[in-house]
């Protein structure tokens, strides 16, 4: 009984699945991670079930009561069964070995982005919609640098358009996770992570932080909107309209300590804060402020500078 | 009067009449129950007038049988503590949505889930797998004791305070709301300057130090005291997995502690190890702890798979089936668990090649443990199986730990990963393994060498009701987790705006209720067990049909374990003695040479609770005091010179003859 519910209820979690965020989601790179979860059950199926099934047979038939089964004392070696047993699974893990080094080389996070979704390459000449994320004690705050705004605990992207998120937090790690968009990547304080992603269909999905960070941990999920580029240019509209605007003062302040927060919105943002929040240069007389550090990549500016600071950025070579 | 504040600050710290729970119902309730039970406890001991019985035979003692049993008794106490944390984690998670808040406000909760994992990990399965150890090995071997008895008390001990600082914490301050792993920056001082973290650092360290002392110790017993003729490949497997899980103690705690002497430096001194400015790299921890962290999964696990290789065999009156390729499977994963940590955080964007290396490194450590289940499974092939308890948790065992294996394999993949990592698909996926292993398997083992210990058998009902409770729940309890896991549900919430994720949280909640009557059936066991053991009593010391040397001597051995040493001529020694009809010898005894029992451990134990109680609350001079009295006890043991002492000929050859005459009256 408990053997077969073992088996049955992933089993039904697999054929049902189509209804959860992670197995049906709605942007391709997430669609992609769906499809290796698939593979790489199905893959370990050939060994679990005939394992699981075996196990249940022959405690079964070599009961010590059936006293019809062959009984072998003695019997406890086969160079031909032992080859088996170790080939099969051996066989299984080169194929998945090999599934595994092209997909993570092809849905990196960090790598940007070949195709909108099967079979449609990103169009020549489309930049990605870049989208700078901190994750603050306890919300989530999103500043679109080419749009000018920023927002916290809301965030929009047109259908089918690359996005570029560049990842942070302020004090502690988080973990930035929209299921039906893309697999996660960690928000860490001094760091810069990447996400390129595209969502495909229109639609309201849940986003939040997937690792926990303190007291207001719970609360801090925020809506993704994926729109059409007529809906998103009035979504930034909004946020233009609403007036305000995201200085550092406003940061340090917004950066407080706080939980359950509410949507913001920000007409205008500070040019530079989001490379002064990685570098903790927000208050530029900071201790902590990290100076500029030489990388072998090449020119380094102040720390108010653009797309300078690269040191402590989680970038890597491809 | 400010010189007066100023001494109350020297003495006590930080620690003021505000850090005591009176304020919080559910704490202090819970504080005056133990408090009650522990009154209860040793009002009864001094009634029965037990306290020098249990300190001259028992926490003195320095017999490695003796010390095992009291590492099983700590695990099974510290897992009544983490099942209760459990219980309240999924009830809980079972009622918090929409508007209702639950019970448990976050920092309760939050303290609820670090302790959860930090109990279980380090104070249930690490002492109930050192436990096992400590009394099997020896005894398989055919050895009387282990390398360095004293400093198995010692271990034990420390192993004691860790674990009572860790329960301190309830009543006293706070404990760490970080998770089990306290992943700075959330554990430095400025996001958590409370104690709770520093009760983490303090009890894992001093109970690290008794983990590592007593690897080194069962280490060594393995490499010198095995019986003449035991051969490497001749020993029983369950004592190689003890070998390679005390290679892996070795070489990992020495990491845990450095990297909590680092964060412990980064919270009292001020360095910046791990903090992000001045150069620190909370990463740099994350990989430390995970370097241990991994090769602890294995440590835990590895004997664990030696206990059911040991059941395996005995219930299917069948030598182990690839007793070698069992032997090489096993070394194969002490080495590859160093090479996989890294997968505990693909997420945190370490670049393609380094993930994918990662991911293939643990997916290759599923291979030798897939040749262990079938070498199990040929084991039962063509055997003669009877379903006694123990063999019964074996067969629940292989069925569900393939399914954790499984998930294991999903999640080693990085892209899947990054998309159910963190969730409850992966605490579902952790505990299907430790549960559904290492759990599973000592429960095993408890019901295989109980009697070994005590001279008679549990009690097979409530072993069964039990063993039904426990399987059952287990998979209601987990099984919602994997589906909501699919669902993007993350873990450590303690609260839920999506009221279809409800069901989900009910269904696991049952299973846990499942589980406490599994709990409540094996305490059940023990205790019918005790009222009846005139009736189980096992008199052959042999009650299985054991193969291994520990089923030669009496049920319970004699303080010496073997009145001879056995000669090991071949594998499943004791199984080959007595097809060859081994008859035991009845004189010719000869005085034999034992370790005398100790007090040092205990007080070492308990000074180092003072020590690392006067570091957690900043008191200096008690901190100083005790480290002082710390090294004075340890150096002033070293000259402690009357530590053995000989058993006579004649003692053995009493304690030896009424064995045999017990046989004689049995058969």
């Amino acid at each position: 009984m408990k053997a077969l519910r073992g088996l049955l209820l992933p089993m039904a979690a697999l054929l049902t699945g189509c209804s959860t965020v992670v197995m049906s989601p709605s942007g391709d790179l997430a669609l992609q991670q769906r499809n290796l979860i698939i593979t790489s059950t199905l893959l370990m199926m050939i060994i679990i079930v005939p394992v699981i099934v075996l196990t249940l047979l022959f405690a079964w038939h070599y009961r010590a009561s059936n006293k019809k089964a062959t009984y072998d004392p003695e019997w406890s070696h086969s160079t031909m069964l032992e080859l088996l047993i170790w080939s099969a699974p051996l066989l299984i893990i080169i194929a998945l070995g090999a599934v595994t080094w092209v997909s993570t080389h092809k849905l990196d996070p960090f790598r940007p982005l070949e195709r909108l979704s099967y079979g449609r390459p990103v169009p020549a000449g489309v930049e990605p919609l870049t989208v700078e994320v901190v994750a603050l004690d306890w919300k989530w705050l999103f500043i679109y640098p080419e749009q000018g705004i920023a927002t916290v605990n809301e965030l929009a992207a047109p259908v089918d358009r690359p996005i570029r998120f560049k990842i942070t937090a302020s004090t502690v790690m988080n973990s930035f996770f929209i299921p039906a968009l893309a697999g996660q990547i960690y928000a860490m304080p001094g760091m810069e992570t990447k996400l390129q992603a595209v969502i495909n269909k229109p639609g309201e999905f849940q986003g939040f932080s997937a690792n926990y960070s303190g007291e207001g941990f719970s609360g801090m999920h925020f809506l993704f909107h994926g729109v059409s580029e007529e809906a998103f240019a009035k979504w930034v509209q909004l946020a233009k309209a609403g007036g305000g605007t995201l200085d550092r003062e406003t940061y340090v302040k917004l950066a407080e300590p706080s939980q359950n927060d509410p949507v913001r919105r920000f007409a205008g943002v500070e040019p530079g804060l989001f490379l002064a929040i990685v570098t903790h240069c927000v208050q530029p007389d900071s201790p902590s402020c990290m100076k500029p550090m030489k990388t072998p990549g090449g020119a380094n500016e102040a720390a108010k500078g653009t797309e300078g600071m690269q040191a402590m950025s989680m970038t890597h070579p491809r | 009067m400010s010189d007066h504040l100023d001494l109350t600050k020297l003495i006590f710290g930080r620690l003021t009449l505000q850090e005591l729970p009176l304020h919080v119902p559910i704490v202090l309730g819970t504080f005056v129950v133990v408090m009650l039970g522990a009154i209860a406890l040793l009002a009864v001991i001094t009634y029965y007038r037990l306290w020098g019985y249990l300190w001259r035979e028992w926490f003195t003692s320095i017999d490695h049988k003796k010390i095992g049993i009291m590492y099983m008794i700590l695990g099974i106490v510290m897992l009544l503590r983490g099942f209760s944390d459990a219980i309240m984690m999924r009830a809980q998670q079972a009622i918090a949505f929409g508007d209702s808040a639950g019970y448990l406000p976050p920092e309760h909760y939050d303290q609820i889930f670090t302790a959860h994992g930090v109990i279980m990990i380090f104070f249930v399965a690490m002492p109930m797998v050192t436990g096992m150890m400590n009394f099997v090995m020896p005894l398989q071997i055919g050895a009387r004791d282990v390398a360095f008895p004293f400093l198995n008390n010692f271990s034990f001990w420390m192993t004691v305070a860790g674990a009572m600082l860790v329960m301190s914490s309830l009543f006293i301050g706070e404990f760490a709301r970080t998770g089990w792993l306290a992943y700075p920056p959330l554990s430095d001082i400025a996001s958590s300057p409370d104690a709770g973290v520093d009760y983490y650092i303090w009890s894992l360290q001093i109970a690290g130090v008794g983990t590592l002392l007593s690897g080194i110790n069962l280490l060594v017993t393995i490499v010198k005291m095995r019986a003449p003729g035991m051969t490497l490949m001749k020993m029983p497997i369950f004592t190689w997995t003890a070998l390679c899980t005390n290679v892996l103690i070795v070489a990992a705690f020495p990491v845990l502690t450095a990297v909590l002497a680092m964060l412990a430096l980064d919270r009292y001194v001020g360095t910046n190890f791990f903090t992000t400015e001045l150069g620190g790299n909370a990463m740099m921890y994350v990989n430390l702890i995970w370097i241990w962290g991994h090769p602890e999964v294995y440590i835990l696990v590895l004997p664990v798979f030696g206990i059911f290789s040991e059941v395996t065999s005995t219930f299917s009156r069948k030598p182990l089936f690839g007793y070698a390729s069992m032997v090489y499977a096993t070394v194969v994963i002490t080495v590859l668990s160093y090479l996989v940590w890294l997968h505990h955080f693909f997420t945190m964007g370490s670049g393609a090649s380094v993930n994918s290396f990662f991911g293939i490194t643990t997916m290759i450590i599923s291979i030798p443990t897939g040749a262990k289940i079938f070498n199990w499974l040929f084991t039962m092939y063509r055997g003669r199986v009877a379903f006694e308890v123990p063999m019964m948790w074996t067969v629940a065992f292989m069925v569900t730990f393939v399914i954790g294996g499984m998930t294991g394999v999903m999640l080693a993949v990085p892209p899947a990963d990054f998309s159910l990592h963190n969730s409850l698909f992966l605490i579902a996926h952790f505990h299907n393994v430790i549960i559904g292993g290492v759990v599973f398997g000592l429960f095993a083992g408890i019901n295989y060498w109980f009697p070994k210990a005590f001279g008679y058998k549990l009690d097979p009902f409530w072993g069964k009701c039990s063993f039904w409770f426990w399987v059952v729940g287990f998979y209601f309890a987990f099984m919602p987790l994997y589906w909501l896991g699919f669902m993007g549900v993350t873990r450590r919430l303690s609260h839920f705006d999506d009221p279809s994720l409800q069901i989900w949280f009910q269904i696991a909640a049952f299973g846990a209720f499942l589980i406490l009557l599994g709990i409540i059936s094996m305490l059940m066991q023990f205790w019918v067990s005790f009222r009846r053991r005139h009736e189980l009593r096992d008199v052959t010391g042999d009650p299985w049909g054991g193969r291994t040397l520990e089923w030669s001597t009496s049920s319970p051995p004699p303080q010496y374990n073997f009145a001879f040493t056995p000669q090991v001529h071949e594998g499943d020694a004791w199984w080959q003695m007595k097809q060859h009809r081994y008859r035991r010898p009845t004189d010719g005894f000869l005085p034999i040479h034992m370790p005398l029992n100790t007090p040092a451990g205990i007080l070492l134990g308990g000074i180092s609770f003072v020590f690392g109680f006067a570091m957690i609350w900043y008191m200096w001079p008690l901190a100083a005091l005790s480290f002082i009295a710390l090294l004075a006890v340890a150096i002033g043991h070293t000259f402690n010179y009357h530590r053995e002492y000989y058993i006579p000929a004649d003692e053995v050859h009493r304690v030896e003859a009424s064995r045999t005459e017990l046989l004689a009256n049995h058969v």
